[in-house]
């Protein structure tokens, strides 16, 4: 028999920090080199890119040739979990749709995001649109610690000037591969501009980063770098401040809940050791919540007490509510200028050469906000299925001796296709802001746990029409784009019966919004340094505190929050108002 | 640290594993690599590594269904000029590795078969892989076309087109499949730009530095 018992750590940690990605990874490096001593817990394994990596790893070394059975993005990818984890469900109110991506590792998604590095600007923080609520925090006071993320982690981009697109303090960026030259031309004939990419990828030394390599150009960030040539929260932030002999990380430790005093101040948590299922508790001066927005809300909701009966820190009855992804849409097509195409290395780097920022004033459009288009293709490393659309649309151009093909086929003819058409694809991808509505959450499923007992989320999320709205926009902005580039579309053009192709909430692993910042308790959950109103020695330091995402991808504003909200904590223990 | 810095520290980090570069580390044959890798990558997490071994271990289909399998994987990738067929390159335990990897592929794949030979010993009195090159080549041309098949192929069809998709898989990420379609990546370089004879060549003069 297994005799129930829980571990009790007596020491008590100026800071407890759960969750080791973006917004945990900042704290706590910020904490631990001002001198706290640090406790970071991490639901999955340690995970060191520098050892742990796919990185240059070939097709043929994985049998199923990088395909998505095991893990969502391919064997190669970084992420150790997925949509679906093992004995972890999570469930969807009948009638609506949340898809819910977890990475249980040290350094959490930050091992596979796309290195997409976008400041939301001062229209995202105080919106004109009359529909999106505004933030109690400007760009401006924000500005100062997006300049220091920017050298403290690297970047690249180019200064442009663009009002809601800030410019940051930037690295040289990669130079635009061919098709994305065509892409240029064409996007920019159709009326929508392109610019060099953003990214947080070392395309130079970056001065001040001890131990980091510069970017060696092969174009899988998404695998995890050796050299420690991109973000990682592990690589940049988490083992850095290991370092410092201030940051003890605890891996494999699912937090169950919050402990609280009877006055309902934080005390320290509890978690679960995942391989011998060995329960314990830690306590800390401070909590500070990384865990991912849904994760975070799911611990608060699950602490509950004599002080807190609703769930701590929800007196407002908000946690898990407003909870918004990004909006997702894309088009597929190729180039027949890139037929038969000269081979050559254009592997790049793993984050966009080029992007299109929002261009348009909404004034004549059908929804509010916008968003932004990632641009793809090219000669790209083969992998499982890369070759599937040139056997449907081989037939849409005549070969080299100028004759009408048959679609399909067989043979050396087909062998010479797959060469004829490698590299010559195009793609773009849509991310949008995504309305964060109250009736949009997850909350507590009554009826069901994990396999460890936790009580899982069960989430509420529809659509509404501005973002169904925005979709079909990007379709027919996509469609432009192609037809003024001279490309052949080879995927199908999505309509109304798909909600044009409109993907389904979680999709774009952008959660954010259910511990959202505000100055009036009743209506948030965090005031605006995202510290509990109800506990104040309480903070949220994922995308939970976001008021309303731009078309920007969040890691950049995680970061630059977390930061915000470490000096904060910092400032306030000297008050010793904490 | 800078570029070369990185480089080198690249090289130490990937010591053991020998796969820096294409052409170091490659000493396994294709069968090899595809169907006896007991090897742990780093990176790799223990259930994955479980997963695949076991099913390494299991055979899903059978003798005759590999040999129908290989048939018309040469039927689609033939060995030509430039390299060698779909078997060559170690497609059909690819394609046996998928079918239990992806349960979904088992029916369409194993009825397909069937249909196959159904449909061949109704014409020629024998199973596909005992018909004679002309026989199965128009049996062949009646599936591989999607826009002019009849309407009573449609199920050939179907059946082809998942087989092609396999077999382009299977070829093109194998090692000799890398090499013939041209990927001259994953290795570490410097990116610099399109060359210019290639800017010229897509009239991109302006990009020219």
């Amino acid at each position: 028999m297994i005799s129930y018992q829980i571990k009790k750590n007596q020491t008590l940690y100026d800071a407890v920090v759960v969750g080791s990605g973006a917004g945990g990874g900042m704290a706590g490096y910020i904490l631990a080199n001002a001198g706290l001593k640090v406790l970071m817990l991490e639901a999955g394994p340690f995970f060191d890119p520098a050892k742990d990596t796919l990185q240059l790893r070939w097709p043929w070394e994985s049998p199923r040739r990088g395909a998505s059975t095991v893990r969502p993005f391919g064997d190669f990818d970084a992420a150790y979990g997925g949509w679906e984890l093992e004995g972890e469900p999570y469930t969807r109110a009948s009638g609506t749709e949340f898809e819910w991506f977890r990475a249980r590792m040290l350094g959490g998604r930050t091992n596979h995001w796309g290195r997409i590095s976008l400041r939301m600007g001062p229209d995202d923080f105080k919106p004109t649109d009359g529909v999106t609520a505004e933030w109690p925090i400007t760009y401006d006071e924000v500005k100062p610690y997006y300049d220091r993320v920017d050298r403290l982690v690297g970047i690249y981009g180019t200064k442009e000037g663009i009002h809601n697109e800030p410019d940051g303090i930037f690295l040289k960026p990669p130079k635009p591969r061919l098709n994305e030259l065509y892409i240029k031309r064409g996007a920019e004939k159709a009326g929508v501009p392109v610019i060099p990419g953003r990214g947080s990828v070392l395309t130079e030394a970056l001065p001040g980063a001890e131990g980091r390599g510069v970017c060696f150009y092969c174009g899988q960030c998404s695998r995890g770098c050796k050299v420690y040539g991109d973000f990682s929260s592990s690589s940049c932030l988490v083992m850095p401040a290991m370092a410092t002999g201030n940051l003890t990380v605890i891996d494999n430790a699912m937090v169950r809940e919050v402990l609280t005093s009877d006055e309902g101040q934080a005390t320290g948590v509890s978690y679960v050791n995942t391989q011998d299922l060995q329960e314990h508790t830690v306590k800390g001066k401070i909590v500070i919540l990384g865990a991912s927005a849904c994760e975070s809300a799911r611990l608060l909701l699950n602490s509950k007490s004599a002080a807190h009966p609703g769930g701590l820190s929800n007196s407002s009855g908000l946690v898990g509510r407003y909870l918004h992804d990004s909006t997702g849409a894309s088009l597929g097509g190729y180039l027949p200028q890139l037929l038969d195409r000269k081979r050559y290395n254009e592997d790049g780097v793993g984050a966009i050469h080029i992007y299109s920022p929002w261009w348009l004033d909404n004034k004549k459009l059908g929804f509010p906000r916008g968003y932004h288009i990632e641009y793809g293709g090219g000669m790209r490393m083969p992998s499982y299925g890369f070759l599937d659309w040139v056997g449907n649309i081989n037939h849409t151009v005549p070969d080299k001796d100028g004759q009408q093909k048959e679609q399909g086929g067989y043979g050396i003819s087909l062998k010479e296709d797959y060469r004829r058409f490698y590299g010559a694809n195009v793609g773009m991808a849509g991310r949008g802001t995504a309305l964060a509505h109250k009736n949009n959450y997850c909350e507590i499923d009554p009826d069901k746990v994990d396999k460890y007992g936790i009580p899982v989320l069960r989430f509420h999320y529809k659509w509404a029409n501005e973002e169904v709205a925005q979709a079909k926009h990007m379709q027919e902005t996509f469609q432009s784009i192609m037809h003024e580039m001279g490309a052949v579309i080879t995927s199908p053009i999505p309509g109304p019966e798909t909600s044009y192709g409109l993907e389904v909430p979680g999709k774009i692993i952008h959660e954010g919004g259910t511990t959202r910042m505000g100055n009036d308790p009743k209506t948030s959950v965090l005031n605006k340094w995202s510290q509990s109103h109800d506990c104040h020695n309480l903070f949220v330091v994922d995308a939970g505190p976001f008021v309303q995402q731009g078309d920007k991808n969040l890691t950049w504003t995680i970061l630059a929050l977390s930061m915000r909200t470490a000096d904060y904590i910092l400032e306030q223990r000297t008050k010793l108002n904490i | 640290m800078n570029r070369r810095d990185s480089i080198k520290a690249l090289g130490l980090a990937a010591a053991g594993s020998g796969l820096l570069l294409g052409s170091c580390g490659s000493e396994k044959t294709e069968e090899q690599a595809v169907s006896t890798s007991e090897d742990k990558l780093p990176g790799v997490q223990d259930f994955e590594h479980q997963r695949n071994q076991r099913l390494y271990g299991d055979q899903f289909f059978t003798s005759h269904e590999m040999a129908t399998i290989s048939v018309l994987a040469d039927i689609i990738i033939p060995a030509d000029d430039v390299s060698g067929s779909a078997t060559e390159a170690g497609v059909p335990e690819f394609i046996e590795f998928m079918a239990k990897d992806v349960p979904d592929y088992q029916i369409p794949m194993r009825g397909g078969l069937k249909w196959l030979d159904v449909q061949s010993q109704r014409r020629y009195g024998h199973v596909f892989i005992g018909c004679d090159d002309k026989q199965q080549r128009q049996l062949i041309d009646d599936i591989a076309y999607p826009s002019k098949a009849r309407p009573e192929m449609q199920q050939g069809v179907a059946f082809f087109t998942l087989m092609r998709n396999l077999t382009a898989s299977g070829f093109f990420t194998s090692e000799m499949g890398v090499k013939d379609i041209g990927y001259v990546g994953n290795r570490p370089g410097v990116w610099e730009g399109v060359p210019p004879d290639v800017l010229e060549v897509h009239g991109f003069l302006e990009e020219r530095g």
